[in-house]
């Protein structure tokens, strides 16, 4: 009964026409932005962050436009993969696997559609797991002390290194360039400035939101400018566009399997939905045996990673809600995202602003079936955005991270930084070190030091008090197994290349 | 192989800097049992590592570009640094339509459709930003229009 009064406090935040009319315009620009080859929903939402917190947007309103966008660039991401070939992000890779090749049977159309559904089924069920499992797990949160929360944050760079890279030296040493970005700055205990150098402009820190645009956006466009655009042919044509009823109803145990899977990926702290989308495709593929056709255009190969993703993506919200630790990277954008309304989620935000988190959660589900009903009817129009092509794209996305950059504090330093962030982050993806973890690093730095501090104030120095408690033991074991494992892991789990033409 | 081991060096020299200057973080009186500085230290000693380990065990080189394509990057970077000062003295449609119009040309080497597309985007996005998003922003130089 208290998730049902919880719920109605949500949606009567969440359902009103000004909302409401957010959450439309969210989906749309979402799908659009998952859509178009180069923006996927982690720099589409971060280049979008600086804007809206110019806009002057209360929490609730900023909180149901972004989370529409997350969920939209989620399922526009989809439609990239099948008609072009081009994975719109990391998780959406393994929906090339069978949406191409079905595509280029001539069942472009049915793909998409089922892959829509099978996106909002996996959505759907996650954003009920959500609503289930997050208040317990916020209950669970307040036996957490600060040697939990610095094993936990440990944890999640552990897992979130592990799963990203192919080499754990790179992805420990990425966690360890946003950590050490995060320490510029005036030290919040003794108030006294830290490896600043005297600069005034690096007293506060350095802006999140600076590393991220920078990271994500600008070396997008140092890829593009590389690459010089080739990666954008068109591949397949999409005529007709009908409602498979009959995938659809041959896949909904495929869809149900897949959206568990994928919520329990997404859940654990740095795994996300790239996982997630894995593991659902190959569990699938080994339940349908040698015959199930997957890599040939499989309707199944479409519907899982599809649910996996969506499913995953709502789970990753789980302990980004109730611990402040995000499991991936656009939940790691949407924390930054918190962190610029001045939310500080945690155990606490579930009692001190019930408004914030159900109203989330509303705008969750409003979004997912905005989807559905945008996706099916006007697919054809987000395919007609894909033809944009990246000579004009990518000097808008440039264009754009500058203005939301330069609005946020009107200095040309930031600006400075941005792009310093982009040459690190064009050099870092070329030497297969993971971006994402700097990200975590410049978010969590802050707290996970602070974390050790009062750690080591309650228990006067004695560095035996991090593993003092069944939790933080727990929490340790989990992450250096997390950091562990994949190396042994990676010979047996091998992902599948993608389907060349 | 040669760029992990470079990248790693670079990092090592980077981390070993970074402790040194976390040694010079001044502490205060009201000092806590880790105090400001070992936290800083500590990430530096596990970079550091993680730089030794990249120089010992590198993996295959990237495909790197060009050279013709790398002097395309950094004239990019030039031109996005040079966009960056100009913003603030020039308003936002004139160098706008110069930083598109060059990254239009970096990426598709057609230059009257670049010339479109750096002018479209700049009148467009600034029609987008400061009549229907508010943000303000200032179209021309502040001398040319009262």
């Amino acid at each position: 009964m208290e998730i049902l009064n919880n719920l109605a406090l949500g949606f009567s935040v969440a359902l009103s026409p000004y909302t409401l009319m957010l959450a439309v315009a969210g989906c749309f620009l979402g799908t659009i932005i998952g859509a178009l080859p180069g923006l996927g929903p982690s720099n589409g939402v971060a280049i979008l962050i600086p804007i809206t917190f110019s806009l002057g947007l209360d929490a609730t309103a900023a909180l149901v436009l972004m989370t529409s966008v997350y969920y939209g660039a989620m399922y526009g991401g989809r439609i990239s993969s099948i008609l072009l070939n081009i994975p719109g992000d990391e998780p959406a890779l393994m929906t090339t696997l069978d949406g191409y090749p079905m595509a280029k049977q001539g069942r472009a159309g049915d793909a998409l559609v089922l892959s829509g559904v099978s996106s909002f089924v996996g959505a759907f069920l996650a954003t009920v797991g959500l609503v289930i499992l997050a208040p317990m797990l916020a209950r669970v949160a307040y036996l957490f002390g600060p040697a939990e929360y610095f094993a936990l944050y440990l944890l999640a760079f552990c897992t979130l290194g592990g799963m990203a890279s192919n080499n754990q030296a790179k992805a420990a040493l990425a966690s360890c360039i946003g950590l050490g970005i995060a320490m510029i700055g005036v030290d919040n205990s003794s108030g006294l400035p830290r490896l600043t150098y005297g600069n005034m402009h690096l007293m506060d820190g350095i802006d999140f939101l600076v590393a991220i645009v920078g990271l994500f956006a600008i070396a997008e466009v140092f890829f593009f400018i590389e690459s010089h655009g080739k990666k954008s042919s068109i591949g397949v044509v999409l005529d007709k566009v009908r409602i498979p009823w009959k995938d659809i109803f041959d896949t909904k145990w495929t869809m149900l399997r897949a959206s568990g899977v994928g919520f329990v990926a997404g859940i654990l702290p740095g795994a996300g939905a790239s996982l997630g989308s894995f593991l659902a495709y190959m569990t699938e593929k080994s339940i349908a045996g040698k015959d199930g056709g997957f890599g040939t255009g499989a309707p199944k190969g479409v519907a899982a990673p599809e649910a996996g993703n969506n499913a995953a993506a709502g789970g990753a919200l789980v302990p980004m809600l109730t611990l402040g630790v995000p499991g991936s990277g656009t939940t790691a954008v949407l924390l930054a995202l918190l962190m610029t309304l001045n939310i500080t989620p945690g155990p606490t935000l579930f009692t001190d602003r019930p408004e914030v988190v159900w109203g989330l959660i509303a705008s969750l589900l409003i979004a997912n079936v905005v989807l559905l009903l945008m996706n099916v009817p006007m697919v054809k129009i987000f395919v007609k955005i894909l033809m944009v092509p990246p000579w004009v794209l990518l000097p808008g996305v440039t264009m754009i991270s500058f203005v939301g950059i330069y609005s946020l504090s009107g200095s040309y330093f930031d600006l400075l930084l941005m792009i310093l962030f982009g040459v690190l982050g064009y050099a870092l993806r070329k030497l297969d070190i993971p971006t994402v973890p700097v990200i975590l690093g410049i978010l969590l730095g802050g707290n996970m030091e602070n974390a050790l501090r009062r750690a080591m104030v309650l228990s006067d120095g004695d560095p035996m008090y991090l593993w003092s408690t069944p939790i933080s033991i727990g929490l340790w074991v989990a992450a250096v197994l997390g950091f562990v494992a994949p190396m042994f892991l990676r010979g047996i789990l091998k992902k599948p290349a993608a389907v060349k033409d | 192989m040669a760029s992990d081991r470079i990248f790693g060096l670079v990092v090592l020299f980077v981390a070993l800097g970074y402790i040194a200057s976390a040694t010079q973080i001044q502490t205060s009186f009201l000092a806590d049992p880790v105090g400001p500085k070992a936290f800083p230290i500590l990430i530096g000693a596990v970079a550091a590592l993680c730089a030794l380990v990249m120089i010992v065990k590198p993996d295959p080189d990237p495909d790197w570009p060009s050279l013709a394509t790398f002097g395309a990057l950094a004239i990019t970077i030039i031109v996005l640094v040079a966009y960056a000062y100009a913003l603030k003295p020039l308003g936002f449609i004139i160098p706008t339509a110069i930083t598109a119009g060059i990254l239009s040309y970096q990426i598709s080497n057609r230059p009257l459709p670049s010339v479109y597309s750096g002018v479209g985007l700049s009148v467009g996005l600034f029609l987008l930003f400061d009549k229907v998003l508010d943000l303000g922003l200032f179209a021309f130089p502040k001398g040319w229009i009262g």
